[in-house]
């Protein structure tokens, strides 16, 4: 019926504007608005960051001093920045171990077996609804001094209390736990959905062959959660080295920057220290890092995927 | 009767697990309903119904304002990024030009980009700008580094949609924006509730871009209320522990409730790797 009723009218005429109007270039105005934002809130800063790092820049004032590259000369030389790198690669690295060894371990016990296995689930995820910094908040509770909830059971072992969150050869490691126990669901999830993505038959031509549970964990179960080990890693590196709020809570970085990561020593560079330079400096080395570190993994998660 | 005892111990140990990580939250419980005066363990339950703490930390830490701010921030910004990310996927999944695949590329490297890299530069474009403590900075930042996932995700969505409903609609005349907004767009719901969970969960969340950019008391969101009340009141830990279960309590409600679209959020995110 339609195809007469356009025969019937005049015969559309095909104008230059018309054939543009049918183009696909003409889509492209639909990811307009949000390359504009890009540009203004990502790009565009990225390199004046890169700028204002070869500067003393105060952070209020309106003229760039340009330094060279003084910045980065203090970052090298400075051992409270190598503290805080060490920092930053604990919490990073330290943080995306453990979550995922708890979180495949975890996994395999909620797969298949177990009565309780979905309630399990939601508890150990739901730390990773709660913002952050309110975790941080809550674990104050548990590692205060003054009648911190660990710190009673410690006592009722050695009679005195330890003061976990002052003590910089503790603090670090706790942050990172805390860190871990925060988002380990995540890693748990990501493991599920890849346990339930092998094939039962894998398991039932093991079962035959005689394979041993072990067996079958190592040569079916593990090397087929490769991609879910690839996601896992790599979200929790991005976040772990970013880490800002647990720490903000629970130490606010100190004694001095004994346990501040790279985010929360820029934070206090720039707004308590007007040391915006080098705070832009710390920022620059924190982008590279993680990009480094999260690309060169990727690269070599993904080739051992291929391989098997 | 294996099989028994495998289920048995399996749902023992699971059940270990849920204890140890449900502590720091019965803490947090025992902590909110305990008078400040009563100086018990904090393993210890209070035997007394005290919500004094509660009323205290809403009123102190001005929360309805929090709650308020929150609220705006997070639906003004989920709302631009489903706009402004649908839009943007269309081109990028169905034409796919070299100049596009360069674009996509733009938008998808954001992805480890942390915002905090940049948080120098930043600060000083949003003092230039004049857009310091207004709702509409800090939308406009949420919005943009949440678009790389939302980006990512309909593009890689829109591909699985098959293109032979979009020549159909071409044979009955529809233009190209046309075909988007009257056949891809309502094909789109699935992938738009995850996008909504998951970035309403991280803006709801966010405590570092409020915590730099909403610095007045009256523009400032729950994370950044609690952690002023905290500075100033340290002391009250039963006021601290009140806000922080109240500011807590919607997002693990909203995750009770709607499950499953956080578990496909993971999933969907599981195949960016």
């Amino acid at each position: 019926m339609k195809p007469s009723v356009v025969v019937t009218k005049a015969r559309p005429r095909r104008t230059t504007g018309m054939r543009l109007a049918k183009s696909p270039v003409m889509l492209n105005w639909m990811y307009l608005p949000a390359l504009l934002l890009f540009a203004v809130f990502i790009y565009y800063p990225f390199f004046r960051g890169l700028l204002i790092s070869f500067t003393d820049w105060d952070g209020y004032s309106q003229a760039l001093h340009y330094i060279g590259i003084d910045n980065y000369k203090r970052m090298l030389t400075d051992s409270r920045v190598h503290t805080v790198i060490i920092n930053t690669l604990i919490y990073g690295l330290g943080s995306t171990l453990f979550q995922n060894m708890f979180g495949l371990l975890y996994a395999l016990l909620l797969n298949k077996h177990g009565k309780a296995k979905t309630f399990v689930r939601v508890i150990v995820y739901i730390p990773a609804i709660v913002s952050p910094i309110i975790m941080g908040y809550i674990w104050y509770f548990l590692l205060q001094y003054n009648g911190g909830a660990i710190n009673d059971i410690i006592m009722a072992f050695t009679g005195k209390p330890v003061n976990l969150l002052a003590d910089p050869k503790v603090n670090v490691w706790i942050i990172m736990i805390v860190n871990t126990y925060q988002f380990l669901g995540i890693a748990m999830m990501i493991f599920l959905s890849g346990l339930q993505g092998i094939s039962k038959d894998y398991y039932e031509a093991a079962e035959i062959d005689g394979a041993s549970p072990l067996k079958r964990f190592a040569n079916i179960t593990f090397p087929l959660l490769a991609p879910a080990l690839t996601t896992s890693i790599i979200l929790n590196l991005i976040g772990g080295l970013k880490l800002f709020d647990v720490i903000a809570a629970l130490t606010n970085g100190g004694p001095g920057y004994a346990s501040a990561s790279l985010s929360t020593m820029m934070y206090q560079l720039y707004f308590a220290r007007q040391d915006a330079g080098l705070a832009a400096s710390l920022g620059n080395l924190m982008f590279l890092l993680i990009t480094v570190i999260s690309l060169t993994s990727l690269y070599f998660l993904r080739r051992k995927e291929l391989s098997q | 009767m294996k099989q028994r005892k495998r289920t048995v111990v399996y749902t023992v140990i699971g059940l270990l697990v849920a204890l140890v990580h449900i502590i720091p939250f019965y803490i947090l419980l025992t902590v909110s309903f305990k008078d400040l005066r009563d100086m018990s363990s904090k393993w210890l339950f209070p035997g007394y119904g005290f919500t004094g703490n509660f009323i205290s930390a809403w009123q102190n830490a001005h929360l309805g304002r929090a709650f308020l701010n929150t609220g705006v921030i997070t639906v003004m910004s989920v709302v631009l990024i489903l706009i402004f990310g649908s839009l943007a996927a269309f081109p990028l999944a169905r034409y796919q030009s070299r100049l596009n695949k360069w674009v996509y590329g733009i938008f998808v490297s954001a992805l480890i980009v942390p915002p905090l890299t940049i948080l120098v530069p930043l600060y000083k474009l949003f003092v230039d700008i004049g857009f310091m403590n207004t709702y509409f900075g800090i939308v406009l930042l949420h919005v943009t580094f949440q678009l790389s996932m939302a980006i990512f995700l309909y593009t890689s969505f829109i591909g699985t949609i098959p293109r032979e409903l979009d020549e159909a609609a071409m044979i009955d005349g529809a233009t190209k924006t046309g075909m988007f907004f009257r056949i891809i767009l309502p094909l789109l719901k699935p992938v738009t509730a995850t996008i909504v969970i998951m970035n309403a969960n991280s803006i709801w969340n966010d405590y570092q871009f409020s915590l730099f950019f909403l610095q007045k008391p009256d523009s400032r969101t729950i994370t950044v209320a609690l952690s002023s009340f905290f500075g100033e009141n340290s002391a009250q830990i039963g006021w601290i522990a009140a806000g922080s279960l109240m500011a807590a309590i919607p997002s693990i409600l909203v995750y009770i409730l709607l499950q499953k679209y956080f578990v496909d959020g993971i999933a969907a995110g599981a195949v960016k790797g």
